[in-house]
């Protein structure tokens, strides 16, 4: 498999801190791959450098080829990476259908195309009986859920999901780890996470990389890397209810 | 042309459909049954409705706040009404000249904000600050008379001139039927295209709308170029209606409040709410000035108090306007869930 997106030596500087240092991974097409680290590791930071919300002051973001540290974050959605936010935020005013259909426009111009493609979207979300819902009345579940929907209708190759499990009860994550692997099984598209919740990592993910301190200190697959004695130590050992729940 | 109707239709209740088609016609038939002064106020209403229904572009569709709307119609009916005078020029293609002048003022005001994250209130100072320049500048400006303003001709025409906008307020009230019914359409249409989907985007939450891949810097020129355009057409209308034109008053920060308090009250973001506002607010405030002027009261400011106390109840009561509340209770609302 060839790498989707290749970050190599990335690193965010805030004044004298070092969010990110020299951070480098790469994330094969059709991967499943997650970023953990407890919190303050910089795995937003990163995200946001990823999306486009950030720029880095060193190192190279590749998605697909190009280089695209430093683009705007439309222009990164356009090229195929659609995120979701930590903090929903969906249009508020919007029916739910319309929230996904603004997602389908970004490569359709008939609206009536991009309705269509945002039922499709929408009942794979299981968000289609919600549809004339105004998004502001979902509740924190479905607006989750609608988060997903809209990135996934902008058609990416990668999605970056932001936290999107947190605030989520167990059975509801077991329900968004369930969509989130069959979009990834039918659609192919490649899924970057960036989640706290152990549960949904071990369940969903194919790879995993661990942050501390803005730095890598592992990276492998799932139950290889939460046997890593430095993981160990510097996150799961910090709290013995998070190990649990594995 | 039923292609056309069809997609501006498309979507809309039945009862709603009808109930416009009748409005439409009682407008359509209004001069005949109503004196010269109530087609005055309904030319009022119509300019009203018009510049309301071209700074809801702004605010209602791509969420952005000018204050200084009259910059546009104030360059529309200064240029239009000096190619006039001094070189005879129709106003119709006089538009065609104010149309890109008024363009390129929207757009220089839209690149300095958008471009240097101007928004929100700081955007609206801004947009007033460019109407005041203009304000000043004209006031100095002697090709057009400066601030001892500038008059159009006014002869009797023994018939109505449409080309040339010489006539009874009759023909007047006509053209701006058109204008609005037009502006209507077109906003519609706009709203319902991959255009205003991404303009409600950007009200909703601009960032992410640009997360969703929208370019919301070119999306939000494109609303100001095209509300300018739009008020730049109600300026020249203006200038061939009232015939004269000062500084003082064309490029007032008044006249840019006239133009929102309809939309306010009717509904920002609404395609009828601009329409219904204006009927209502320019309505009510004639119906009280002419009770005050029957029974003898002489109170200046008497309408401005007015409106205040208008804007209050409506923020009070029903801070979505009139529109929504009244289409929910007519059942004639989009898209009822």
């Amino acid at each position: 498999m060839t790498a989707l997106l290749s970050l190599s030596a990335v690193s965010k500087r805030f004044r004298g801190l070092v969010a990110v240092d020299g951070v480098s991974f790469e994330v094969a097409e059709g991967a499943l791959f997650a970023v953990i680290g407890p919190n303050g590791a910089g795995k937003t930071t990163l995200f946001n450098m990823i999306a486009g919300a950030m720029r880095p002051d060193g190192g190279s973001i590749v998605f697909a080829g190009e280089p695209i540290g430093g683009l705007p974050a439309d222009a990164v959605c356009r090229r195929g990476l659609a995120r979701t936010f930590q903090l929903v935020r969906p249009f508020p005013a919007l029916s739910v259908e319309d929230n996904v259909i603004v997602g389908a426009l970004l490569h359709r111009h008939d609206v009536g195309a991009a309705r269509e493609h945002a039922h499709t979207v929408l009942r794979r979300l299981d968000l289609y009986d919600k549809r004339r819902q105004r998004a502001a009345t979902l509740t924190l579940p479905d607006r989750k859920r609608l988060e997903v929907a809209r990135a996934l209708a902008t058609g990416p190759r990668l999605l970056l999901l932001d936290e999107v499990m947190a605030g989520l009860r167990p059975t509801e994550t077991d329900r968004m780890v369930a969509t989130l692997r069959a979009i990834n099984r039918e659609t192919g598209v490649t899924i970057l996470l960036i989640e706290h919740v152990m549960r949904a990592v071990m369940a969903l993910a194919s790879r995993v990389l661990v942050l501390d301190h803005g730095t890598v200190i592992a990276e492998g697959a799932p139950e290889a890397v939460v046997r890593d004695p430095a993981v160990v130590q510097s996150y799961l050992g910090q709290s013995h209810e998070e190990l649990g729940a594995v | 042309m039923g292609a056309i109707a069809a997609r501006v239709t498309d979507g809309l209740p039945r009862r709603t459909v009808i109930a416009l088609v009748l409005l439409l016609a009682v407008l359509v038939a209004a001069p005949f049954f109503v004196n010269d002064y109530l087609i005055t106020v309904l030319v009022l209403i119509l300019y009203l409705a018009f510049t309301g229904q071209a700074w809801n572009i702004m605010m209602g569709f791509a969420g952005q706040l000018s204050l200084g709307n009259a910059l546009y119609a104030g360059l529309g009916a200064y240029i239009s009404a000096a190619l006039f005078t001094r070189y005879g020029v129709d106003p119709w293609l006089g538009f065609l000249v104010a149309a890109p002048v008024a363009a390129a003022a929207g757009a220089i005001i839209g690149f300095l904000a958008f471009r240097f994250g101007v928004t929100g209130v700081y955007f609206a100072i801004l947009t007033i600050a460019f109407a005041e320049f203009a304000r000043i500048g004209f006031d100095h400006l002697a090709i057009v008379n400066a601030a001892a303003g500038l008059f159009l001709p006014v002869a009797q025409y023994s018939h109505n001139d449409l080309w040339r906008l010489r006539g009874d307020p009759t023909m007047f009230y006509y053209v701006m039927l058109a204008a609005t019914l037009v502006a209507l359409v077109l906003c519609r249409l706009l709203l319902k295209s991959r255009i205003g989907y991404f303009w409600l985007a950007i009200r909703e939450d601009e960032q992410a709308a640009r997360a969703t891949g929208i370019p919301t810097f070119r999306y939000k020129m494109l609303a100001i170029v095209i509300s300018a355009v739009v008020t730049s057409f109600a300026g020249v209308f203006y200038a061939f209606f009232y015939n004269n034109l000062f500084p003082e008053q064309v490029f007032n920060i008044s006249q840019s409040i006239q133009m929102i308090l309809g939309p306010i009250i009717g509904g920002v973001g609404t395609l009828f709410g601009p329409i219904l506002g204006a009927f209502v607010l320019t309505g009510l405030a004639e119906s009280l000035n002419n009770a005050l002027t029957a029974f003898g009261v002489d109170m200046p400011g008497a309408e401005q108090v007015f409106y205040g106390v208008c804007l209050l109840l409506v923020v009070a009561a029903l801070p979505e306007g009139i529109w929504p509340w009244l289409a929910r209770r007519c059942g004639i609302a989009e898209e009822a869930p």
